[in-house]
């Protein structure tokens, strides 16, 4: 059974002489349960493609299909409940004058549930924060409490399936660590299905099975982490990119 | 890369930057002191570490009502501290210079490049306007730019974030300045691009044996282009090594940080995650000087 599945994906932005053609042709499917990664540099495509698949981007062709369901291009509140977005911004991505309370009793009365009270305690421990966290705005918390925050709001319709856009890209490598460590335990605890976008090869490779690559907007590789982790890649560009995420070698020492 | 028997180019003792606040004074930087050579230093430590002010606090350009003390920032054995801020102007960017993170909001927008990077020379040296323009030109090629005329007229939202780092870059080096400071001057590129500026710098210091401070929050970067590297938490020094031997570090923070980042050869179904220990703000300062 598949959770995502994209065929000939085209995403554009303006018209006429002004088209960009952001995402060309993209082809993949990701099974439920499965963790599944887009890496590429920035201009790449690789956040329109979940743009296009929320409903953000809404200049697209091709066939989106979502847990069984075909999509149109209108977006209704069940698809809002199997699919969620984490972005990449934690000080972008909430409300400066919402407390946490607001931001998730909104998002849950949204959709409908009517515990809303035990089910905020629940979120905020789920994601390690705690009650006391609940009546706070978001610049009395750091960029990990926020994020967490963010990935709280996210799991608040009890989603199937979750598109991370570079969700720790803002944030210190120790605290990196503990949204990595918090977003594998969520995985395992609900069967989540992840796509997850970022730009460090090191990163996908830690969270996911399968990773597409991506340049220009077309994928130019689609590999497994096995073969990421053994240096296996066939297309060059893949394969600059490895280098390239290895550190530093002066151009001299190289020749 | 480093020769003891060469004097060090700058030595900075017993440097603090203190912000008062209304619940007391905050110290960014708590007292530490170390020396920089020919060499490539390395600066690493997360948000909040006291990085970005031990570059800035050597320039004084901490903006009031910040402070900045120090025993002796001496650049050749010249004392910047009792300097007034006239003379201060004559040190930043003609024997100091300093690289800022984000090239789009460091470049003056309404004018074009060329101007900006004449301008940066002809301020320091009392050049005509047709050998500034040369200077710029032959400035830009050695920067890896491919049409130094086109980018010379271009203004700076015509380029993209590597060209304008670059750009950056010329104009810093420019007035041929003894030590660079460089603060995340690649955070803000892709991979690829981040090799190629990396590259010019690295070229650039070994030609002109300039000092070059690198600052940064990323170990794995420092650990390859750097020599030595000063570790900082809650503004001091905790750990000096060098920076092939990073991976060897002994403190328990930098090892913290180390085992944190997820690697690409060593697969792990958990990351580390660093234990603070408030022990660490209370330790005293490395030194690191040599």
């Amino acid at each position: 059974m598949s959770g995502i599945i994209l065929k000939d994906l085209d995403v554009w932005f303006g018209q006429g002489a002004n088209r960009v053609d952001a995402v060309k042709n993209a082809n993949f499917a990701v099974p439920l349960g499965e963790s599944f990664g887009l890496v590429g540099e920035s201009g790449s495509g690789k956040s329109t493609i979940l743009r296009a698949i929320t409903g953000l981007a809404e200049t697209w062709s091709g066939t989106i299909i979502i847990d069984g369901k075909t999509l149109g291009h209108k977006r209704d509140s069940e698809f809002y409940k199997t699919v969620q977005m984490v972005f990449q911004d934690p000080y972008a991505s909430l409300h400066p004058r919402h407390t946490v309370d607001q931001v998730l009793s909104e998002t849950l009365s949204l959709h409908g549930f009517d515990d809303i009270e035990n089910r905020i305690d629940k979120l905020l421990l789920d994601v390690g924060l705690g009650p006391s966290f609940r009546f706070r705005y978001p610049h009395q918390l750091s960029g990990g409490q926020r994020q967490r925050v963010a990935i709280a709001r996210a799991l608040a319709p009890e989603p199937r399936i979750l598109l991370l856009d570079e969700p720790t890209s803002a944030l210190d490598v120790s605290v990196q660590a503990e949204i990595l460590n918090l977003l594998t335990d969520l995985r395992a605890q609900r069967g989540l299905t992840f796509l997850m976008v970022s730009h460090d090869l090191s990163v996908v490779s830690h969270m996911c099975s399968r990773m597409a690559v991506m340049q220009n907007g077309y994928i130019v590789e689609i590999l497994s982490v096995e073969d990421m982790r053994g240096q296996n890649a066939s297309h060059p560009y893949t394969r600059h990119l490895l280098a390239s995420s290895l550190g530093f070698t002066s151009s001299e020492a190289a020749q | 890369m480093s020769d003891p028997s060469q004097p060090n180019l700058l030595e900075v003792e017993d440097l603090w930057v203190r912000f008062p606040t209304r619940s007391g004074v905050f110290d960014a930087v708590r007292g530490i002191s170390f020396s920089l050579g020919k060499e490539r230093l390395g600066i690493v430590g997360e948000s909040g570490s006291g990085k970005s002010m031990t570059g800035r606090a050597i320039l004084r350009l901490i903006r009031k009502p910040g402070r900045v003390e120090a025993k002796r920032i001496s650049l050749e054995g010249r004392d910047l501290m009792p300097l007034s801020e006239k003379e201060m102007r004559a040190v930043r960017g003609y024997q100091i210079s300093m690289i800022m993170q984000d090239p789009k909001f460091s470049l003056n927008p309404v004018l074009k490049v060329g101007q900006q990077i004449m301008e940066a020379y002809q301020v320091h040296t009392k050049g005509s306007n047709a050998e500034a323009r040369q200077k710029t030109l032959d400035m830009l090629e050695a920067v890896a730019i491919r049409d130094p005329e086109r980018v010379f007229n271009a203004y700076p939202h015509e380029m993209s974030g590597g060209m304008g780092q670059r750009v950056m870059i010329a104009m810093m080096m420019i007035p041929d300045p003894k030590i660079l400071i460089a603060d995340e001057p690649t955070s803000a590129l892709d991979v690829s691009v981040q090799t190629q500026v990396l590259d010019i710098m690295d070229k650039l210091v070994r030609e002109r044996g300039m000092g070059l401070i690198f600052i940064s929050h990323d170990l794995n970067l420092v650990a390859s282009f750097c020599d030595r590297v000063l570790i900082m938490y809650g503004g001091r020094i905790v750990e000096v090594c060098d920076a092939d031997k990073l991976h060897e570090a002994k403190h328990p923070y930098t090892r913290g940080l180390l085992n944190s980042l997820p690697q690409l050869d060593k697969p792990c179904d958990k990351l580390e995650v660093l234990k603070r220990d408030p022990a660490w703000r209370d330790e005293p300062s490395v030194s690191g000087v040599l």
